[in-house]
């Protein structure tokens, strides 16, 4: 089962239709025994860092995810702002991140200064080139991968290493990283038909090796 | 696939969709959810569905009718209509829609554009202008689906709406619109001209070379359409087709 953590922000109900139509069992829940039951954790989030954390802390869940996602180490996806509260903060806000990865957010420079400025938020469907084999995305896929993304702030990986892939906008950006059980995934694949119907089911088969 | 996004601009009046020409003369086209299952099925880029007899009429959303088609659309959907508070824009968004469009009510109360985007994140935030050209000149907006002039510039007003957090602009020339006589070219240059947010052409394509001249020539950044999406050959017969990727690779960046 795929618990959906329903913490008030986001567009659950989304992700529940997709992984629905994949025949993937889901539930969308804040239930602390629905989470410690779960093989599978998908973190979503629209809206801002700080408001997102807020919604987080006041769920009482934190220290439930803290538990299962870096001890218990099951797979666990962060969606847009899940991507971005899985780091260690944003320069949207003050507040800090869940810091389950070594990374940050930053917004997108709307006048780099040399050529046009830049439309912010970047909203439009964009190419997401791996850049290592993850369990989500397959370098070696003959399809390039298209998704939709509606975003300001975008990750900055400070451990290289977690880079899983990028995308350009007017400058190449983190659009996906992982590390062990957790990806991040700053695009929306509940919205990028085929491509998210391959990337949700990946996720949905995922086992973590120990 | 291509960057430039193409939407589908789908009109609901009473529980069915209609194609309208410059507001008005609203014809029939069928069932919104089979409409919509068709879209999906042709990987469009995006769907704008705008209820154009809620606000008007003051009628909320038909929530029903969102949650299936929801069910059906796995490309992003936007919904416009009778959106006068961030409770039910917030109900809307839960449903598994990705954007809320406004229009009339960031006129009236631009407060609540600050309000939404606060709460689910500009990026979710659209809002809609329609604009008439003036008889001596320039442009001025309406609401109320155009039955409500104003006197208010849409430059001035795109510009506000981006500093209440607006995350997107949803640009309609209401003379062109279901004219299919091509976009008003200039109107969407000076708007796009004055915001950093991406503007949305919307009115008047005729062809997809209309979509190429509203991108290179207005600056618009994605361009949306009814009547070339709906209709077939010069007797306007209902028939649902989407240009090939190939076609807009052409014509678009």
């Amino acid at each position: 089962m795929i618990a959906i953590i329903g913490y008030g922000l986001g567009n659950v109900g989304a992700i529940r239709n997709m992984l629905s139509r994949i025949g993937a069992p889901c539930t969308i829940t804040v239930d602390p025994d629905e989470i410690r039951a779960a093989t599978h954790l998908l973190l979503p989030g629209i809206g801002s860092f700080d408001a997102g954390m807020e919604r987080l802390h006041a769920s009482g869940l934190v220290p439930l995810l803290n538990q299962r996602v870096l001890d218990e180490r099951i797979p666990v996806l962060g969606i847009c702002l899940g991507m971005q509260l899985m780091t260690h903060g944003s320069a949207e806000g003050i507040a800090p991140g869940l810091g389950w990865v070594n990374a940050h957010c930053e917004r997108f420079n709307e006048h780099p200064g040399d050529g046009l400025p830049l439309r912010v938020p970047h909203m439009r469907w964009n190419r997401v080139t791996p850049v290592r084999p993850t369990p989500l995305l397959d370098p070696s896929d003959p399809d390039p991968c298209w998704f939709y993304f509606t975003h300001s702030y975008h990750v900055v990986c400070r451990d290289p290493a977690l880079l899983a892939g990028t995308t350009q906008y007017r400058d190449d950006f983190c659009s996906m990283y992982h590390t062990g059980n957790i990806v991040g995934a700053q695009f929306h694949p509940e919205k990028s038909h085929r491509y998210g119907i391959s990337l949700l089911t990946r996720f949905s088969q995922w086992t973590v090796t120990p | 696939m291509i960057e430039t996004r193409v939407i589908p601009c789908l009109l609901l009046e009473n529980g069915g969709l209609v194609k309208t020409t410059k507001f008005k003369d609203a014809t029939y086209l069928g069932d919104p959810i089979n409409i919509c299952r068709i879209f999906n099925d042709k990987e469009v880029h995006e769907i704008v569905l705008l209820d154009i007899g809620a606000t008007v009429e003051r009628r909320p959303p038909p929530f029903a009718l969102l949650k299936d088609m929801a069910v059906e659309c796995f490309i992003p959907l936007a919904y416009g209509g009778g959106l006068r508070d961030v409770e039910t824009i917030r109900r809307v968004l839960e449903l598994g829609l990705e954007k809320v469009v406004i229009n009339s009510a960031a006129v009236e109360n631009p407060g609540l554009v600050e309000a939404a985007a606060r709460l689910v994140g500009s990026s979710s935030v659209v809002v809609a202008i329609d604009v008439r050209k003036k008889l001596l000149g320039g442009y001025e907006v309406a609401t109320h689906s155009g039955t409500k002039k104003l006197k208010l510039d849409p430059v001035t007003h795109a510009k506000r709406m981006q500093d209440c957090g607006a995350g997107e602009v949803f640009l309609t020339s209401i003379d062109r619109e279901g004219t299919m006589s091509g976009y008003d070219l200039d109107l969407i240059a000076r708007v796009a001209a004055a915001v950093s947010i991406p503007v949305v052409a919307n009115g008047g394509a005729g062809s997809v070379k209309d979509f190429g001249l509203a991108v290179n020539e207005g600056h618009a950044s994605a361009v949306a359409a009814g009547s070339l999406f709906v209709f077939q050959g010069k007797h306007r017969a209902v028939l649902v087709t989407y240009p090939e990727h190939e076609v807009l690779h052409g014509v678009l960046p």
